[in-house]
Protein backbone atom coordinates (compact mmCIF):
# COMPACT_ATOMS: atom_id res chain seq x y z
CA UNK A 1 0.00 0.00 0.00
CA UNK A 2 2.80 2.33 0.98
CA UNK A 3 4.51 1.81 -2.34
CA UNK A 4 1.27 2.67 -4.16
CA UNK A 5 0.97 5.90 -2.21
CA UNK A 6 4.59 6.78 -2.83
CA UNK A 7 4.14 6.03 -6.55
CA UNK A 8 1.32 8.51 -6.90
CA UNK A 9 2.72 11.12 -4.52
CA UNK A 10 6.10 11.07 -6.28
CA UNK A 11 4.30 11.43 -9.60
CA UNK A 12 2.39 14.51 -8.55
CA UNK A 13 5.37 15.96 -6.71
CA UNK A 14 7.44 15.57 -9.83
CA UNK A 15 4.72 17.16 -11.95
CA UNK A 16 4.51 20.10 -9.57
CA UNK A 17 8.26 20.68 -9.58
CA UNK A 18 8.26 20.58 -13.39
CA UNK A 19 5.59 23.26 -13.49
CA UNK A 20 7.56 25.40 -11.04
CA UNK A 21 10.58 25.17 -13.31
CA UNK A 22 8.53 26.14 -16.34
CA UNK A 23 7.12 29.12 -14.49
CA UNK A 24 10.64 30.33 -13.72
CA UNK A 25 11.77 30.11 -17.33
CA UNK A 26 8.69 31.75 -18.80
CA UNK A 27 9.26 34.67 -16.42
CA UNK A 28 12.82 34.86 -17.70
CA UNK A 29 11.49 34.84 -21.27
CA UNK A 30 9.71 38.15 -20.73
CA UNK A 31 12.30 39.97 -18.60
CA UNK A 32 14.33 42.73 -20.30
CA UNK A 33 17.42 41.26 -21.90
CA UNK A 34 20.92 41.99 -20.65
CA UNK A 35 22.66 41.94 -24.04
CA UNK A 36 24.69 45.09 -24.78
CA UNK A 37 24.18 46.17 -28.40
CA UNK A 38 27.76 47.36 -28.27
CA UNK A 39 28.77 49.54 -31.19
CA UNK A 40 25.32 51.14 -31.39
CA UNK A 41 24.95 51.94 -27.72
CA UNK A 42 28.52 53.18 -27.16
CA UNK A 43 27.40 56.64 -26.25
CA UNK A 44 23.93 55.90 -24.93
CA UNK A 45 23.12 52.94 -22.74
CA UNK A 46 26.44 51.13 -22.55
CA UNK A 47 27.12 49.96 -19.03
CA UNK A 48 30.60 48.90 -17.96
CA UNK A 49 31.11 48.13 -14.30
CA UNK A 50 33.14 50.69 -12.37
CA UNK A 51 35.27 47.85 -11.05
CA UNK A 52 36.31 46.80 -14.54
CA UNK A 53 40.04 47.35 -15.02
CA UNK A 54 40.54 48.85 -18.44
CA UNK A 55 43.69 50.91 -18.08
CA UNK A 56 45.86 52.46 -15.39
CA UNK A 57 45.63 56.21 -14.87
CA UNK A 58 47.28 58.64 -12.55
CA UNK A 59 44.85 60.80 -10.66
CA UNK A 60 45.33 64.50 -11.31
CA UNK A 61 43.35 67.25 -9.58
CA UNK A 62 42.13 70.45 -11.19
CA UNK A 63 45.48 72.22 -10.59
CA UNK A 64 47.27 69.52 -12.61
CA UNK A 65 48.76 68.01 -9.48
CA UNK A 66 49.24 64.33 -8.79
CA UNK A 67 50.25 62.59 -5.57
CA UNK A 68 52.95 60.30 -6.89
CA UNK A 69 56.15 60.64 -4.89
CA UNK A 70 58.13 58.43 -7.28
CA UNK A 71 58.77 55.93 -4.48
CA UNK A 72 58.85 53.10 -7.03
CA UNK A 73 56.74 50.63 -5.02
CA UNK A 74 54.41 50.02 -7.92
CA UNK A 75 57.33 49.40 -10.26
CA UNK A 76 58.89 46.93 -7.84
CA UNK A 77 55.64 45.10 -7.21
CA UNK A 78 54.58 44.81 -10.82
CA UNK A 79 54.86 41.14 -11.82
CA UNK A 80 55.44 41.88 -15.52
CA UNK A 81 57.61 44.96 -15.48
CA UNK A 82 54.79 47.02 -16.85
CA UNK A 83 55.64 50.19 -14.99
CA UNK A 84 58.79 52.19 -15.52
CA UNK A 85 59.35 55.25 -13.37
CA UNK A 86 61.86 57.95 -14.21
CA UNK A 87 62.60 60.32 -11.39
CA UNK A 88 64.97 63.21 -10.88
CA UNK A 89 66.49 65.00 -7.90
CA UNK A 90 65.63 68.67 -7.68
CA UNK A 91 66.51 71.33 -5.12
CA UNK A 92 63.64 73.11 -3.44
CA UNK A 93 63.62 76.84 -2.53
CA UNK A 94 64.82 76.11 1.03
CA UNK A 95 67.82 74.23 -0.27
CA UNK A 96 66.62 70.69 0.33
CA UNK A 97 67.17 67.95 -2.18
CA UNK A 98 64.02 66.17 -3.26
CA UNK A 99 63.17 63.29 -5.53
CA UNK A 100 60.32 64.06 -7.89
CA UNK A 101 58.58 62.19 -10.66
CA UNK A 102 59.76 62.91 -14.15
CA UNK A 103 58.04 60.30 -16.30
CA UNK A 104 55.68 57.53 -15.33
CA UNK A 105 55.62 55.00 -18.18
CA UNK A 106 52.98 52.32 -18.22
CA UNK A 107 52.93 49.60 -20.89
CA UNK A 108 49.32 48.58 -21.44
CA UNK A 109 50.44 45.74 -23.69
CA UNK A 110 52.29 44.04 -20.83
CA UNK A 111 49.74 44.65 -18.11
CA UNK A 112 47.70 41.75 -16.72
CA UNK A 113 45.41 44.10 -14.79
CA UNK A 114 46.21 42.38 -11.51
CA UNK A 115 45.73 45.60 -9.51
CA UNK A 116 48.85 45.02 -7.38
CA UNK A 117 50.26 48.45 -8.25
CA UNK A 118 47.12 50.21 -7.10
CA UNK A 119 46.98 48.19 -3.88
CA UNK A 120 50.62 48.97 -3.07
CA UNK A 121 50.55 52.67 -3.75
CA UNK A 122 50.87 54.43 -0.37
CA UNK A 123 49.68 57.75 -1.82
CA UNK A 124 46.65 56.44 -3.74
CA UNK A 125 48.14 58.16 -6.76
CA UNK A 126 47.06 55.67 -9.41
CA UNK A 127 43.88 53.77 -10.15
CA UNK A 128 42.24 51.62 -12.81
CA UNK A 129 39.56 53.14 -15.00
CA UNK A 130 36.86 51.18 -16.86
CA UNK A 131 37.75 52.65 -20.27
CA UNK A 132 38.11 49.53 -22.35
CA UNK A 133 38.48 50.69 -25.96
CA UNK A 134 42.26 50.47 -25.94
CA UNK A 135 42.90 48.75 -29.26
CA UNK A 136 45.56 50.42 -31.43
CA UNK A 137 47.51 49.45 -34.50
CA UNK A 138 51.06 49.68 -33.18
CA UNK A 139 52.55 48.30 -30.01
CA UNK A 140 54.52 51.42 -29.24
CA UNK A 141 51.34 53.41 -28.73
CA UNK A 142 50.44 51.13 -25.85
CA UNK A 143 53.33 52.52 -23.79
CA UNK A 144 51.69 55.45 -22.09
CA UNK A 145 53.02 58.29 -20.04
CA UNK A 146 50.64 58.62 -17.11
CA UNK A 147 51.71 61.90 -15.55
CA UNK A 148 50.35 64.85 -17.46
CA UNK A 149 52.59 67.43 -19.09
CA UNK A 150 53.78 70.03 -16.58
CA UNK A 151 52.12 68.35 -13.61
CA UNK A 152 53.68 68.48 -10.19
CA UNK A 153 53.37 66.89 -6.79
CA UNK A 154 50.52 67.92 -4.52
CA UNK A 155 51.35 70.06 -1.46
CA UNK A 156 52.62 67.95 1.37
CA UNK A 157 50.08 69.17 3.87
CA UNK A 158 47.28 67.68 1.89
CA UNK A 159 49.03 64.37 1.71
CA UNK A 160 49.63 64.36 5.44
CA UNK A 161 46.02 65.02 6.26
CA UNK A 162 45.08 62.29 3.84
CA UNK A 163 47.30 59.84 5.62
CA UNK A 164 45.94 60.78 9.03
CA UNK A 165 42.47 60.28 7.66
CA UNK A 166 43.38 56.84 6.53
CA UNK A 167 44.68 55.91 9.94
CA UNK B 1 -12.55 28.97 -46.51
CA UNK B 2 -10.31 28.63 -49.56
CA UNK B 3 -9.94 25.03 -50.73
CA UNK B 4 -6.49 24.34 -52.16
CA UNK B 5 -8.03 21.43 -54.08
CA UNK B 6 -9.23 23.99 -56.66
CA UNK B 7 -5.65 24.82 -57.59
CA UNK B 8 -4.50 21.21 -57.77
CA UNK B 9 -7.45 19.97 -59.84
CA UNK B 10 -7.11 22.97 -62.21
CA UNK B 11 -3.44 22.11 -62.70
CA UNK B 12 -4.33 18.44 -63.23
CA UNK B 13 -6.97 19.23 -65.85
CA UNK B 14 -4.63 21.66 -67.60
CA UNK B 15 -1.96 18.96 -67.98
CA UNK B 16 -4.41 16.23 -68.93
CA UNK B 17 -5.70 18.40 -71.76
CA UNK B 18 -2.40 18.39 -73.62
CA UNK B 19 -0.39 15.26 -72.78
CA UNK B 20 -0.72 11.51 -72.06
CA UNK B 21 -1.33 10.18 -68.57
CA UNK B 22 2.26 9.10 -67.96
CA UNK B 23 3.64 12.61 -68.46
CA UNK B 24 0.85 14.16 -66.42
CA UNK B 25 1.72 11.98 -63.46
CA UNK B 26 5.44 12.48 -63.99
CA UNK B 27 5.18 16.27 -64.01
CA UNK B 28 2.85 16.28 -61.03
CA UNK B 29 5.18 14.07 -59.00
CA UNK B 30 8.15 16.29 -59.81
CA UNK B 31 6.25 19.47 -58.92
CA UNK B 32 4.99 18.01 -55.67
CA UNK B 33 8.46 16.75 -54.82
CA UNK B 34 10.02 20.16 -55.41
CA UNK B 35 7.29 21.89 -53.43
CA UNK B 36 7.76 19.53 -50.51
CA UNK B 37 11.54 19.87 -50.57
CA UNK B 38 11.28 23.65 -50.61
CA UNK B 39 8.79 23.63 -47.76
CA UNK B 40 11.04 21.22 -45.87
CA UNK B 41 14.08 23.47 -46.23
CA UNK B 42 12.21 26.68 -45.48
CA UNK B 43 10.51 25.26 -42.40
CA UNK B 44 13.87 23.97 -41.18
CA UNK B 45 15.40 27.44 -41.60
CA UNK B 46 12.46 29.05 -39.80
CA UNK B 47 12.81 26.53 -36.98
CA UNK B 48 16.54 27.14 -36.65
CA UNK B 49 15.92 30.87 -36.42
CA UNK B 50 13.10 30.35 -33.94
CA UNK B 51 15.15 27.99 -31.85
CA UNK B 52 18.10 30.36 -31.64
CA UNK B 53 15.91 33.35 -30.83
CA UNK B 54 13.73 31.60 -28.28
CA UNK B 55 16.67 29.88 -26.64
CA UNK B 56 18.36 33.27 -26.35
CA UNK B 57 15.28 34.82 -24.81
CA UNK B 58 15.06 32.06 -22.22
CA UNK B 59 18.69 32.77 -21.33
CA UNK B 60 18.10 36.52 -21.06
CA UNK B 61 19.98 37.26 -24.29
CA UNK B 62 18.83 38.75 -27.60
CA UNK B 63 20.05 36.01 -29.94
CA UNK B 64 21.15 36.57 -33.53
CA UNK B 65 20.52 40.18 -34.52
CA UNK B 66 23.30 41.20 -36.89
CA UNK B 67 22.69 39.32 -40.15
CA UNK B 68 19.69 40.91 -41.76
CA UNK B 69 16.81 42.60 -39.97
CA UNK B 70 16.66 41.17 -36.43
CA UNK B 71 19.02 38.43 -37.59
CA UNK B 72 16.49 36.96 -40.02
CA UNK B 73 19.19 36.00 -42.52
CA UNK B 74 21.20 34.13 -39.88
CA UNK B 75 19.80 30.65 -40.73
CA UNK B 76 20.63 31.26 -44.42
CA UNK B 77 24.19 32.11 -43.44
CA UNK B 78 24.29 28.96 -41.32
CA UNK B 79 22.97 26.94 -44.23
CA UNK B 80 25.59 28.22 -46.66
CA UNK B 81 28.30 27.62 -44.12
CA UNK B 82 27.24 24.01 -43.66
CA UNK B 83 26.89 23.50 -47.43
CA UNK B 84 30.41 24.77 -48.07
CA UNK B 85 32.06 22.72 -45.37
CA UNK B 86 34.33 19.85 -46.23
CA UNK B 87 33.11 16.28 -45.80
CA UNK B 88 36.00 14.68 -43.99
CA UNK B 89 36.54 11.07 -44.97
CA UNK B 90 37.36 8.93 -41.98
CA UNK B 91 39.50 5.80 -41.96
CA UNK B 92 38.38 2.49 -40.48
CA UNK B 93 34.66 3.04 -40.86
CA UNK B 94 32.04 0.97 -42.59
CA UNK B 95 31.94 3.18 -45.68
CA UNK B 96 28.59 2.07 -47.11
CA UNK B 97 26.61 2.23 -43.89
CA UNK B 98 28.34 5.44 -42.84
CA UNK B 99 27.28 7.25 -46.00
CA UNK B 100 23.78 5.74 -46.10
CA UNK B 101 22.89 6.65 -42.50
CA UNK B 102 22.13 10.38 -42.88
CA UNK B 103 19.96 9.65 -45.90
CA UNK B 104 17.94 7.07 -43.98
CA UNK B 105 17.32 9.59 -41.22
CA UNK B 106 16.29 12.38 -43.54
CA UNK B 107 14.16 10.13 -45.76
CA UNK B 108 12.25 8.90 -42.72
CA UNK B 109 11.44 12.42 -41.61
CA UNK B 110 10.65 13.43 -45.20
CA UNK B 111 8.21 10.54 -45.66
CA UNK B 112 6.21 11.53 -42.61
CA UNK B 113 6.44 15.18 -43.67
CA UNK B 114 4.48 14.29 -46.83
CA UNK B 115 1.49 13.00 -44.90
CA UNK B 116 0.85 16.16 -42.94
CA UNK B 117 -2.34 18.06 -43.87
CA UNK B 118 -1.05 21.64 -44.13
CA UNK B 119 -4.35 23.18 -45.09
CA UNK B 120 -7.68 22.54 -46.72
CA UNK B 121 -6.85 20.30 -49.67
CA UNK B 122 -3.11 20.65 -49.07
CA UNK B 123 -2.05 17.11 -48.28
CA UNK B 124 0.19 14.96 -50.41
CA UNK B 125 -0.35 11.48 -48.97
CA UNK B 126 -3.83 10.77 -47.70
CA UNK B 127 -4.34 7.06 -46.99
CA UNK B 128 -7.11 5.43 -45.06
CA UNK B 129 -4.36 4.35 -42.65
CA UNK B 130 -2.75 7.80 -42.50
CA UNK B 131 -1.77 7.92 -38.85
CA UNK B 132 -0.51 4.35 -38.95
CA UNK B 133 1.68 5.29 -41.90
CA UNK B 134 3.07 8.32 -40.09
CA UNK B 135 3.96 6.25 -37.03
CA UNK B 136 5.57 3.59 -39.18
CA UNK B 137 7.78 5.84 -41.28
CA UNK B 138 8.75 8.20 -38.50
CA UNK B 139 10.18 5.27 -36.57
CA UNK B 140 12.35 4.35 -39.56
CA UNK B 141 14.68 7.16 -38.53
CA UNK B 142 15.99 5.07 -35.67
CA UNK B 143 17.59 2.73 -38.21
CA UNK B 144 19.61 5.61 -39.58
CA UNK B 145 20.70 6.63 -36.10
CA UNK B 146 21.74 3.08 -35.21
CA UNK B 147 23.59 2.75 -38.53
CA UNK B 148 25.40 6.03 -37.94
CA UNK B 149 26.51 4.98 -34.49
CA UNK B 150 27.52 1.50 -35.59
CA UNK B 151 29.36 2.50 -38.75
CA UNK B 152 31.37 5.30 -37.11
CA UNK B 153 33.70 2.83 -35.37
CA UNK B 154 33.70 5.05 -32.33
CA UNK B 155 32.64 4.01 -28.87
CA UNK B 156 30.92 7.29 -28.06
CA UNK B 157 28.89 7.16 -31.26
CA UNK B 158 27.99 3.58 -30.44
CA UNK B 159 26.82 4.43 -26.92
CA UNK B 160 24.83 7.36 -28.29
CA UNK B 161 23.16 5.21 -30.91
CA UNK B 162 22.33 2.48 -28.39
CA UNK B 163 20.81 4.99 -26.01
CA UNK B 164 18.90 6.48 -28.87
CA UNK B 165 17.60 3.05 -29.83
CA UNK B 166 16.40 2.28 -26.32
CA UNK B 167 14.82 5.69 -26.04
CA UNK B 168 13.07 5.82 -29.40
CA UNK B 169 11.73 2.27 -29.24
CA UNK B 170 10.23 2.79 -25.81
CA UNK B 171 8.78 6.22 -26.41
CA UNK B 172 7.36 5.12 -29.74
CA UNK B 173 5.01 2.92 -27.71
CA UNK B 174 3.41 5.61 -25.63
CA UNK B 175 3.24 7.98 -28.59
CA UNK B 176 1.34 5.34 -30.55
CA UNK B 177 -0.99 4.56 -27.66
CA UNK B 178 -1.71 8.26 -27.19
CA UNK B 179 -2.56 8.56 -30.89
CA UNK B 180 -4.67 5.40 -30.64
CA UNK B 181 -6.77 7.22 -28.06
CA UNK B 182 -7.61 9.75 -30.74
CA UNK B 183 -8.27 7.02 -33.28
CA UNK B 184 -10.73 5.41 -30.84
CA UNK B 185 -12.64 8.67 -30.59
CA UNK B 186 -12.45 9.48 -34.29
CA UNK B 187 -13.16 5.98 -35.54
CA UNK B 188 -10.81 6.47 -38.48
CA UNK B 189 -7.11 6.62 -39.20
CA UNK B 190 -7.35 8.86 -42.24
CA UNK B 191 -5.81 12.22 -41.41
CA UNK B 192 -8.13 14.26 -43.63
CA UNK B 193 -11.21 12.68 -42.07
CA UNK B 194 -9.83 13.20 -38.57
CA UNK B 195 -9.46 16.90 -39.37
CA UNK B 196 -12.95 17.06 -40.90
CA UNK B 197 -14.45 15.53 -37.76
CA UNK B 198 -13.06 18.37 -35.68
CA UNK B 199 -15.08 21.02 -37.48
CA UNK B 200 -17.52 21.52 -34.61
CA UNK B 201 -14.94 21.20 -31.85
CA UNK B 202 -11.36 20.12 -31.59
CA UNK B 203 -10.74 16.65 -30.19
CA UNK B 204 -9.04 18.05 -27.14
CA UNK B 205 -12.39 19.65 -26.20
CA UNK B 206 -14.55 16.80 -27.47
CA UNK B 207 -12.71 14.07 -25.62
CA UNK B 208 -12.19 16.18 -22.47
CA UNK B 209 -10.13 14.56 -19.66
CA UNK B 210 -8.69 11.44 -21.35
CA UNK B 211 -7.90 13.51 -24.42
CA UNK B 212 -5.98 16.08 -22.41
CA UNK B 213 -3.99 13.30 -20.75
CA UNK B 214 -3.30 11.74 -24.15
CA UNK B 215 -2.28 15.15 -25.52
CA UNK B 216 0.23 15.77 -22.74
CA UNK B 217 1.67 12.27 -22.87
CA UNK B 218 1.96 12.51 -26.66
CA UNK B 219 3.83 15.79 -26.30
CA UNK B 220 6.22 14.23 -23.79
CA UNK B 221 6.87 11.07 -25.76
CA UNK B 222 7.02 12.95 -29.06
CA UNK B 223 9.53 15.30 -27.52
CA UNK B 224 11.57 12.29 -26.43
CA UNK B 225 11.41 10.90 -29.96
CA UNK B 226 13.02 14.02 -31.38
CA UNK B 227 16.13 13.47 -29.20
CA UNK B 228 15.91 16.96 -27.82
CA UNK B 229 15.59 18.85 -24.61
CA UNK B 230 15.70 16.87 -21.41
CA UNK B 231 15.79 13.70 -23.49
CA UNK B 232 18.92 14.44 -25.52
CA UNK B 233 20.94 11.55 -24.08
CA UNK B 234 21.91 10.18 -27.50
CA UNK B 235 23.94 13.31 -28.11
CA UNK B 236 24.68 14.32 -24.54
CA UNK B 237 27.41 16.88 -25.19
CA UNK B 238 29.02 16.60 -21.82
CA UNK B 239 29.38 12.82 -21.99
CA UNK B 240 29.45 11.70 -25.61
CA UNK B 241 30.73 14.74 -27.57
CA UNK B 242 27.86 14.61 -30.07
CA UNK B 243 26.66 11.02 -29.78
CA UNK B 244 25.84 9.19 -32.97
CA UNK B 245 26.82 12.07 -35.29
CA UNK B 246 30.23 12.74 -33.75
CA UNK B 247 32.11 11.59 -36.86
CA UNK B 248 29.95 13.38 -39.38
CA UNK B 249 30.88 16.68 -40.96
CA UNK B 250 29.60 19.09 -43.56
CA UNK B 251 26.29 18.38 -45.19
CA UNK B 252 26.10 14.87 -43.71
CA UNK B 253 25.94 16.43 -40.28
CA UNK B 254 23.56 18.96 -41.80
CA UNK B 255 21.16 16.15 -42.65
CA UNK B 256 21.05 14.96 -39.05
CA UNK B 257 20.62 18.52 -37.88
CA UNK B 258 17.85 19.20 -40.40
CA UNK B 259 15.97 16.03 -39.62
CA UNK B 260 16.15 16.77 -35.91
CA UNK B 261 14.48 20.13 -36.43
CA UNK B 262 11.95 18.75 -38.88
CA UNK B 263 11.08 15.91 -36.52
CA UNK B 264 10.24 18.54 -33.95
CA UNK B 265 7.95 20.18 -36.51
CA UNK B 266 6.41 16.84 -37.52
CA UNK B 267 5.67 15.88 -33.93
CA UNK B 268 4.08 19.28 -33.34
CA UNK B 269 2.04 19.09 -36.53
CA UNK B 270 0.80 15.56 -35.82
CA UNK B 271 -0.24 16.74 -32.36
CA UNK B 272 -1.99 19.69 -34.02
CA UNK B 273 -3.80 17.45 -36.47
CA UNK B 274 -4.86 14.89 -33.94
CA UNK B 275 -5.70 17.03 -30.94
CA UNK B 276 -5.99 20.68 -31.91
CA UNK B 277 -8.09 20.34 -35.06
CA UNK B 278 -5.38 20.56 -37.71
CA UNK B 279 -6.16 23.40 -40.09
CA UNK B 280 -9.69 23.79 -38.71
CA UNK B 281 -10.39 27.27 -37.35
CA UNK B 282 -11.56 27.69 -33.80
CA UNK B 283 -15.35 27.45 -33.76
CA UNK B 284 -17.49 28.06 -30.74
CA UNK B 285 -21.04 26.84 -31.26
CA UNK B 286 -23.54 29.64 -30.83
CA UNK B 287 -21.22 32.53 -31.71
CA UNK B 288 -21.88 32.71 -35.45
CA UNK B 289 -20.24 36.10 -36.00
CA UNK B 290 -17.10 34.92 -34.24
CA UNK B 291 -17.05 31.74 -36.33
CA UNK B 292 -17.42 33.78 -39.53
CA UNK B 293 -14.42 35.93 -38.64
CA UNK B 294 -12.37 32.85 -37.80
CA UNK B 295 -13.26 31.35 -41.19
CA UNK B 296 -11.61 34.27 -42.99
CA UNK B 297 -8.18 33.32 -41.67
CA UNK B 298 -6.62 30.92 -44.21
CA UNK B 299 -6.35 27.29 -43.16
CA UNK B 300 -2.57 27.23 -43.64
CA UNK B 301 -2.20 30.06 -41.15
CA UNK B 302 -4.31 28.17 -38.63
CA UNK B 303 -2.24 25.06 -39.07
CA UNK B 304 1.14 26.79 -38.89
CA UNK B 305 0.02 28.95 -35.97
CA UNK B 306 -1.02 25.98 -33.85
CA UNK B 307 2.12 24.09 -34.81
CA UNK B 308 4.30 27.07 -33.94
CA UNK B 309 2.64 27.22 -30.55
CA UNK B 310 3.48 23.58 -29.89
CA UNK B 311 7.03 24.07 -31.17
CA UNK B 312 7.40 26.98 -28.77
CA UNK B 313 6.15 24.73 -26.01
CA UNK B 314 8.72 22.10 -26.86
CA UNK B 315 11.50 24.70 -26.89
CA UNK B 316 10.27 26.01 -23.58
CA UNK B 317 10.55 22.50 -22.14
CA UNK B 318 13.93 22.03 -23.75
CA UNK B 319 15.46 25.10 -22.18
CA UNK B 320 13.92 24.51 -18.78
CA UNK B 321 14.73 20.99 -17.66
CA UNK B 322 18.06 19.29 -17.03
CA UNK B 323 18.93 16.15 -18.94
CA UNK B 324 17.66 12.82 -17.61
CA UNK B 325 19.86 9.85 -16.90
CA UNK B 326 19.21 6.79 -19.08
CA UNK B 327 17.65 4.81 -16.20
CA UNK B 328 15.47 7.77 -15.24
CA UNK B 329 14.41 8.09 -18.84
CA UNK B 330 13.30 4.48 -19.14
CA UNK B 331 11.80 4.64 -15.66
CA UNK B 332 9.64 7.59 -16.73
CA UNK B 333 8.46 5.80 -19.84
CA UNK B 334 7.82 2.27 -18.58
CA UNK B 335 6.60 3.06 -15.09
CA UNK B 336 4.66 6.26 -15.59
CA UNK B 337 3.74 7.35 -19.10
CA UNK B 338 2.97 3.95 -20.63
CA UNK B 339 0.69 2.66 -17.81
CA UNK B 340 -1.08 6.01 -17.68
CA UNK B 341 -1.59 5.85 -21.43
CA UNK B 342 -2.91 2.29 -21.32
CA UNK B 343 -5.47 3.14 -18.64
CA UNK B 344 -6.29 6.30 -20.54
CA UNK B 345 -6.99 4.29 -23.66
CA UNK B 346 -9.39 2.02 -21.77
CA UNK B 347 -11.14 5.04 -20.23
CA UNK B 348 -11.45 6.59 -23.67
CA UNK B 349 -12.94 3.39 -25.06
CA UNK B 350 -15.53 3.29 -22.27
CA UNK B 351 -16.38 6.95 -22.88
CA UNK B 352 -16.83 6.33 -26.59
CA UNK B 353 -18.92 3.20 -26.01
CA UNK B 354 -21.29 5.01 -23.65
CA UNK B 355 -21.19 8.21 -25.69
CA UNK B 356 -20.01 10.44 -22.84
CA UNK B 357 -17.96 12.65 -25.11
CA UNK B 358 -19.23 15.87 -26.70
Amino acid sequence: MNSVISYFSSFFKGLKSLLVGMKVTIKEFFTPKVTEMYPENRHTTLHVSDRFRGELVMIHNENNEHSCTACGLCQMNCPNGTINIESEIIETEDGKKKKVLKNYFYDLGQCTFCNVCVMNCPQKAIEFRNTFENAVFRREILVKKLNHEGSKLKEKKIIETKQTNQQ
Amino acid sequence: MFDFQIVTSWFDNLLRGCMPEFWVLFIEFVVIGIALLTAYALIALALIYGERKICAFFQCRLGPNRVGWKGLLQPFADMFKILLKEIISINHIDKVLFYIAPFVVIIASFLSFGAIPFGKGMQVLDFNIGIFYVLAVSSLGIIGILLAGWASNNKFSMIGAMRSGAQLVSYELSASVALLTVVVLAGTMQLSEIVEMQQDGWFIFKGHIPMIIAFISYLISGHAETNRGPFDLPEAESELTAGYHTEYSGIQFGFFYLSEYLNMFIIASIATTMFLGGWMPLHISGLDAFNQVMDYIPSVVWFLGKTALLVFFSLWVRWTFPRLRIDQLLHLEWKYILPINMINLIVMTIIVVYGWHF
